[in-house]
């Protein structure tokens, strides 16, 4: 999707303000500024709006409400920031609260595809820059004198130097006054930014430092029940019965339930949130007590359909397909047939990568109130708005009758994108008079995740004599049933390089596979750049080409136009800039690899940012591979909102990514075979490199850091690997091509 | 049964079956949130505490193997948050999601009271069982090197 400004913001959107208890001024959004046709569905905003925006107390200290979800990655400290800014306020006065789920109030309050920034920034100025308008339309009655004469600066409105009044004294008054038409609002110079810019450290670090209660686990309401749940080892298995009156006597357990679960019976691909899995819940006064309860069960599954599915076999499968006639074609551009044929060098490969779990360090869970037709929710969603929506459904109430509270959330990685677990706690909610916690365990987490896709892809290309590439093709053998593709098995008609080569070809072919899968932390591109990128760094080493001036080449092509499906927003000159960038700050043309030794090279595009990364490794006679440094450039538009916390997200992009490099999720008779942290390993501090971030400041909008620093690592640390060791890394993970992280 | 625990200095008396995870009844029967679950095997460290200073994890101990040890939660590391520790995650601004971090703060002080100046090959090899699953590790080391920083006497 690309962003323009009309698309940005709802041109008729206004403001509205409410005064609120103690004479302070209130401030919310009206009306979403978002997406048009979302806001139509939406219902009509109330009157009066006790969850705005900004409140300005008498003293001067200004609240700011922060919207969406805190998952890691800072917004509930940079969308604070972004009204802060215009409002023009000190920002040692200003508090942060989390909002509750209010989405007619706030607009979208989901933390997904790195779109938080993007979608708030400039109608978050606006924010903050109708309530300074309004103060100093309140001065200027005040005083009798034209706004214009009026400046404001640290939370105080002046007047030449003999009116000077603070915030917090005029916003009894400012609340009074109709709101600003939007189109007068006056934005300020982003080289006037004092908050904006500036490294702000996060809200609640004190809380953090201290431990404080913030997170979903930390949730505790009077009267609860801690619940577990036993699911099927094999994902959509029932339950036929289980050893019920021996585990209700255990201490502790206060009732059992089975659960029937919702899921699909039919489908033949498995959304990333289809509904409840069945199972078997324990409630008990303590979690402790539940976990030790289900120590003892013993259920008898019908395991279904899935219960043969293995990973061993889907790949041999694979390899199959890949030598067969594709079943779909995605993309065609000129005729591939001839000029591989004519090809003065032809490079072909297959690339093969597995499923893979998010584990957000905060295991999955809800807690949830009952009580006369009406449900309180708190959670750790990425999307509260769906995962509503979907309560609602699974309990048949009204979602009026719902309430959610946003805590704040240990990780998501997209995880949370999926309302799974929220649903499971509405549900036991309603079926037991009580408020219930639940929490997952981390071996639940792992084995009944909605996994990122595993695929196998294969490559084909052609240089001509010059160097140049003038053909490929890609086969991806993914999951799925024919173009319905499960989950983020999917690839799009845009993957680069498609477009840039002249004779061009993209396939599909599914298999369907009876397991959850959905998003991980940029969502196809974490397994696409590798493939793509590492395939075009064996056809630069083919060719005697450095993979730098390829790329770059590359970029420079003319863009075939692409009219089946989404248009390419891929900007080549914002993709140049960044490798340009890195080279310069790497030294890249000076890197020599040598034996144990290598340097290697990625870039990409995605969720509207790019990247180019170059790793150092070295590698020893046992292909134990430390990666010892990597430079990062990046391409997020014309602003960096919070410099410090932009860095520390590529950073943790970067060890993100590296990780995943390291996993893999196998299927055994349909179990999942991997369970906790010791056998789906994260990179630790002592394998992480030493990380050097650089931004390349261009004129485009403000975009968002979750994601688009990942991708480029797997394929800078793989390329870094052949030109130390020249083995290529075609399969992941490491493991399976030979290497391991030191 | 009755088991006493002393946690940031208070004596606590739980009711608690004597194999209960210490970290369980931090959490849930005295209400300390500091310690985290994260894996309940000992591998991810987010339920570290300190046991007459050293870092443990509270996930892997018998709550009646704790009963005559002094146990500090990341609540009772200082009267106000501004443990030196603290101090250099606040300005360092280690977190992201913030989940891990209790744990590591715990692990970095009990490095720092028998470390006080720490390389960093000893910073891995005591951080290394913490987890970051949002890979802040370059914060954590240069906080480290900050609170250590903090804690250096000055020279005349």
């Amino acid at each position: 999707m690309s962003l323009t400004q009309n698309q940005t913001i709802n041109r008729r959107s206004f403001l509205k303000i409410s005064t609120v208890i103690g004479g302070g001024l209130s401030l919310g959004l009206y009306e979403t500024f978002f997406d048009p046709t979302a806001v139509a569905q939406r219902a009509p905003a109330k009157d009066l709006s006790p969850n705005a925006f900004i409140k300005i107390a008498p003293n001067g200290i200004v609240t700011i409400m922060a919207k969406n979800a805190e998952i890691g990655q800072g917004m509930k400290t940079t969308l604070p920031m972004i009204i802060a800014e215009e409002l023009d306020v000190d920002w040692a006065n200003v508090r942060i609260e989390q909002a509750d789920l209010d989405e007619p109030n706030y607009g979208a309050q989901s933390s997904g595809g790195s779109m938080s920034t993007p979608t708030n920034y400039e109608p978050l100025r606006h924010v903050g820059a109708a309530a300074r308008a309004m103060l100093v339309g309140a001065a200027a009655i005040r005083w009798s004198c034209p706004e214009s004469e009026i400046t404001t600066g640290k939370g105080k409105v002046m007047h030449g130097s003999d009116h000077v009044l603070t915030y917090g004294e005029l916003a009894a008054e400012a609340a009074k006054l109709a709101p600003p038409p939007f189109a007068s609002l006056k934005l300020k110079d982003p080289k006037n930014f004092t908050i904006v810019g500036k490294s702000q450290v996060s809200a609640d670090i004190k809380a953090i430092t201290t431990g404080k209660p913030l997170f979903g686990i930390d949730v505790k309401v009077p009267g609860m029940l801690h619940a577990v749940i036993e699911r099927c080892p094999v994902f959509g298995g029932t339950v036929k019965s289980f050893n019920e009156a021996e585990i209700a006597k255990l201490p502790g357990v206060r009732q059992t339930l089975v659960i029937a679960g919702t899921l699909p019976a039919s489908a033949t691909v498995i959304g990333a949130d289809p509904g409840i899995e069945p199972g078997v819940a324990i409630f008990a006064d303590t979690w402790w007590q539940a976990q030790s309860a289900r120590a003892k069960l013993k259920v008898d599954w019908d395991y279904g359909s899935g219960a043969t599915q293995d990973s061993e076999e889907f790949a041999k499968r694979a390899a199959g397909l890949l030598t067969a006639a594709p079943g779909n074609t995605i993309r065609t551009d000129g005729d591939f047939d001839a000029a591989i044929k004519s090809a003065a060098k032809v490079v072909e490969a297959t690339y093969s990568y597995p499923f893979i779990a998010h584990a957000p360090l905060e295991p999955m869970g809800t807690t949830a109130h009952f009580k006369d037709g009406k449900l309180e929710l708190w959670t750790t969603s990425q999307t509260p708005g769906g995962g509503r929506n979907n309560c609602a459904k699974a309990l048949g109430i009204d979602p009026a009758n719902i309430t959610v509270h946003m805590c704040r959330i240990g990780g998501a990685f997209g995880r949370r994108l999926n309302n799974d677990y929220m649903v499971e706690a509405a549900w036991l909610a309603k079926n037991i008079d009580k408020p219930v916690k639940l929490l997952w365990s981390r071996e639940d987490d792992v084995t009944h995740d909605a996994y990122r896709p595993g695929g196998f892809h294969g490559l084909k290309a052609g240089v001509d004599a010059s160097g140049k590439v003038v053909a490929l093709r890609q086969h991806l053998v993914t999951y799925g049933d024919g173009l319905k593709f499960a989950s983020s098995a999917n690839i799009d008609a845009n993957e680069f390089p498609a477009g840039r080569v002249p004779n061009y070809q993209l396939h599909t072919t599914a298999m369907p596979i009876k397991l959850r899968t959905g998003p991980l932390r940029a969502p196809g591109a974490n397994a696409l750049c590798w493939v793509g990128n590492a395939f075009l760094d064996e056809v630069a080493t083919a060719a005697g080409r450095n993979t730098l001036n390829l790329y770059l080449e590359l970029l420079d092509q003319p863009q075939i136009a692409f009219t089946g499906g989404r248009p390419n927003t891929l900007n080549p000159e914002r993709l140049k800039g960044v490798l340009k960038l890195v080279a310069e700050k790497s030294n890249w043309k000076n890197l020599k690899s040598t034996p144990g030794h290598g340097y290697g090279i990625g870039c990409y595009y995605c969720h509207l940012g790019y990247f180019a990364e170059v790793a150092e490794v070295k590698v020893d006679a046992e292909g134990k591979v430390k990666v010892v440094k990597v430079w990062a450039a990046g391409d997020v538009g014309r602003q960096i909102i919070n410099p410090a916390a932009a860095e520390n997200m590529v950073m943790g992009s970067i060890i993100d990514g590296m990780s995943e490099m390291g996993q893999e999720i196998t299927l055994e008779k349909g179990r999942v075979q991997q369970t906790n942290y010791n056998d789906h390993p994260f990179i630790r501090m002592n394998q992480t490199p030493t990380i050097e971030v650089f931004w390349n400041i261009t004129d485009f909008a403000t975009t968002g850091l979750g994601e688009p620093a990942l991708p480029p690592i797997i394929p800078a640390v793989t390329n870094a690997i052949f030109a130390a060791t020249q083995k290529r890394v075609r399969t992941l993970p490491l493991a399976r091509s030979g290497f391991s992280f030191a | 049964m009755a088991i006493k625990l002393t946690v940031n200095n208070k004596v606590h008396t739980v009711d608690v079956a004597p194999d209960t995870p210490l970290l369980w009844v931090l959490r849930d029967a005295l209400d300390y949130t500091g310690p985290k679950y994260g894996c309940g095997i000992g591998s991810c460290g987010a339920c570290t505490v300190l046991m007459a200073g050293k870092a443990v994890r509270s996930c892997q101990i018998d709550v009646s193997d704790a009963t005559d040890e002094a146990i500090t939660t990341i609540e009772g590391l200082s009267p106000d948050g501004k443990h030196p520790v603290q101090v250099a995650w606040e300005k360092v601004d280690v977190p992201q999601c913030g989940y891990c971090q209790s744990g590591q703060i715990l692990t970095a002080v009990a490095l720092l009271s028998r470390t006080p100046k720490p390389t960093d090959d000893q910073i891995d090899s005591a951080m290394k069982g913490n987890l970051c699953r949002c890979g802040t590790y370059p914060r954590i080391r240069q906080a480290i090197h900050q609170a250590a920083a903090f804690a250096a006497p000055k020279k005349a």
